[in-house]
């Protein structure tokens, strides 16, 4: 059998697109890892309520800006109060209990997105939203027209935007943390934050904002998420498939969170696709990810960007 | 003055040792033991046995399990449901596919001897991934284990997604038939769960009193440390798996022959993980007897809840809304306790014993 280029270099292609996905929900855990230590396993309901109350708001016939900067309110203030009632409470606390505080965070706001909105399969058409609010207000045709056919190899142009806003969103997040005095006293923060506070650093405010700044990020993966599987439960499964994503980049790299996802996303097609077919079973795309982390792991412990942990007896 | 240790003095080493030092914890046990055994078959309903008894013993089970290995020797797990997914598949395989002598409680044991070795497999990149890093092993044992079980319908007997699981499977020696007992009813099935977690619990609460358990307890503690001082840390880490998998997959084996009766796949999702996570940390990580209170809890508030809901409302709210209630208020809960009493029902509990013992002056 001859081997199918055009079929190999669109798996690769649709692999990288979806790595950007994963990334997107990656990038989210690595900012609240980077600055607090946490493991926040919130980051797929976060994903999923801010999905919930974007679709909720345009469903009830709201502006598509309007219910966006709504939302992102909302995100911001729902950062706030989890600073303020979760994170300052439990300062100083085991990482496990954090990690666990979390978990409790995530079914509180699953109860919470399902209690005030509903628990309902919603689509989203962020393809029809952004052609009538950006692009192409009168046709509709820049995004509603799906592929872009170059050399035989079919692109979606919806994963080409998800990915110039995820680049977009590195390229901030980046300046943010390297050049602005924020970004400074939370690198700070995440490196030590008594000698941060002993510095005049004021703690409870840096984690307030990035928490907030996390629910922007959920926002933003959230609504691209949701324009592929749909505004559900299924949103909160995307974050377990973020895990083996953060963890080879590893927990405290934002370029770490792309790389990863890259290789996760072109390392799971390839497995169902060639693997799959030479072990004659179909569906280890749902356990191969961790397997190539785990081959990842073995031979760097903290990810391939992740910060060395150096431990003193 | 409710709750005395004043008076004992040991006068020998073993003495020193034994496992319940203080006369009224063994009383109190010995009691407690004597009522579990006798009276409640008696008392209890065929309903109080098969959906809350049961179940606790055999969710206890599996949490015992988890604690053992994060709670006594800090390896994080999130593959509890899939180690449970094991242990409840091979003790069916085993049972069907053997000759007549072949009977549940020693099936069980082979079956978690063999998820067992699997835990230690999966756990083998503990050697080199600490923390959260290994998350990824255990979910990666998760989630193979649902694939493996709906890729292979072989052990599933071929059928299509449930296996009713045959009453003459519970019959030990013909013993039943002899004394013209069904080993198939609730009281049966409760007595057997009760036996092999209580001999699991005693097992555990030994192994922590032994140099194993201090050994584990040091790597939890600190690795490093933990490997200068001497002990074999290596070895430590896949013995706490091993160990900690082999109670998973008893834990598994009881939740579907005693408590569902059937054995299906969709038993043992990732919600069931988490769920058991809930139960140690809860409960109160590094403790055995918080294993089962964290379990208690957790098993019986969404219950407690919906009846709380429909006895106080009337059911004025549908049932969907009771459910979004619950889950808010056990995340509050969870948080709450976090903050409130990092180490669980246990160190509430070791609060409350010590109120006692002053009580009623409390200096």
């Amino acid at each position: 059998m001859d081997f199918d280029w055009v079929f190999f270099i669109e798996l690769i292609v649709g692999g990288l697109m979806s790595g950007v996905m994963y990334s997107l929900v990656a990038i989210g855990f690595v900012l609240i890892y980077k600055s607090s230590g946490i493991f926040n396993f919130a980051q797929g309901t976060m994903l999923l309520f801010a999905a919930l109350t974007f679709v909720k708001l345009t469903e009830g016939s709201v502006n598509f800006w309007v219910a966006l900067a709504v939302t992102m309110a909302t995100m911001v203030v729902f950062g706030i109060l989890v600073e303020r009632f979760m994170m300052r409470p439990l300062a100083n606390q085991s990482l496990l209990s954090l990690f666990m505080a979390t978990v409790g965070l995530a079914i509180l706001i699953e109860g919470m997105s399902q209690y005030i909105w509903d628990s309902a399969i919603h689509g989203l058409q962020l393809a029809d939203f952004l052609d009538l609010a950006l692009l192409d207000p009168v046709n509709m045709t820049v995004f509603v027209v799906d592929y872009i056919d170059w050399l035989d190899i079919l692109i979606s142009k919806f994963d080409v935007f998800a990915t110039i806003v995820a680049g977009t969103m590195i390229l901030v997040l980046a300046v943010f943390f390297q050049k602005t005095r924020t970004g400074m006293s939370l690198r700070a923060v995440s490196d030590d934050h008594l000698a941060a506070m002993a510095v005049g650093i004021p703690l409870s405010r840096v984690w307030a904002l990035v928490w907030a700044v996390t629910g922007i990020i959920a926002l933003i993966a959230g609504l691209l998420w949701a324009e592929r599987v749909s505004v559900s439960f299924t949103l909160v499964e995307a974050v377990l498939k973020a895990l083996p994503v953060i963890l080879i980049g590893g927990l405290t790299s934002i370029p770490g969170a792309i790389v990863g996802g890259l290789i996760i996303g072109v390392g799971e097609k390839m497995g169902e696709i060639y693997l799959g077919d030479l072990m004659g079973v179909q569906g280890i795309e749902t356990w191969f990810s961790y397997f190539i982390a785990l081959v990842f792991l073995l031979f760097k412990p903290s990810g391939l960007f992740g910060l060395k942990a150096i431990e003193r007896v | 003055m409710i709750y005395r240790e004043t008076g004992t003095f040991s006068t020998s080493y073993i003495e020193d040792r034994k496992l319940f030092p203080i006369p009224f914890d063994k009383w109190a046990m010995g009691v407690f033991l004597l009522f579990m055994v006798f009276v409640v078959p008696l008392i209890a309903s065929d309903y109080w046995l098969a959906a809350h008894l049961i179940p606790i013993l055999a969710y206890g089970c599996a949490a015992l399990g988890l604690n053992l290995l994060t709670g006594m020797t800090g390896q994080l797990s999130l593959g509890t449901a899939g180690f449970m997914c094991f242990g409840a598949f091979f003790t069916f395989n085993i049972m069907l596919r053997s000759p007549e002598w072949m009977n549940l409680p020693l099936a069980m044991v082979l079956a978690g001897s063999v998820t067992g070795v699997i835990g230690v497999i999966f756990g083998l990149p503990s050697i080199r991934i600490k923390g959260f890093y290994l998350l990824v092993s255990t979910l990666a044992a998760q989630y193979f284990a649902l694939w493996f079980f709906r890729s292979y319908p072989y052990f599933l007997n071929y059928a299509t997604a449930t296996v009713t699981l045959p009453d003459h499977h519970f019959d030990l020696f013909g013993i039943g038939d002899a004394f013209g007992v069904d080993m198939a009813s609730f009281e049966a099935k409760y007595l057997l769960s009760l036996g092999i977690v209580c001999a699991l619990a005693l097992f555990a609460k030994n192994l922590m009193r032994s140099s194993t358990g201090r050994n584990f307890m040091a790597v939890r503690d600190m690795d490093i440390a933990a490997s200068v001082i001497g002990i074999p840390v290596i070895r430590t880490k896949m013995l706490a798996f091993f160990v900690s998998c082999f109670y998973c997959g008893v834990g598994g084996a009881l939740f579907c022959y005693a408590y569902l009766q059937v054995l299906g796949i969709r038993t043992f999702e990732m919600n069931r993980s988490f769920e058991i996570l809930f139960m140690v940390i809860i409960g109160g990580l590094g403790s055995i007897a918080g294993s089962f209170y964290g379990t208690v809890l957790v098993y019986e508030f969404p219950i407690l809840f919906s009846w709380a809901g429909d006895y106080l409302l009337g059911g004025a709210f549908d049932t969907a809304v009771v459910d979004n209630v619950a889950k808010i208020l056990y995340g509050i809960l969870i948080i709450a306790l976090l903050i409130r009493e990092p180490g669980g029902l246990a160190a509430l509990w070791l609060t409350a014993k010590q109120k006692l013992r002053t009580w009623p002056f409390p200096h």
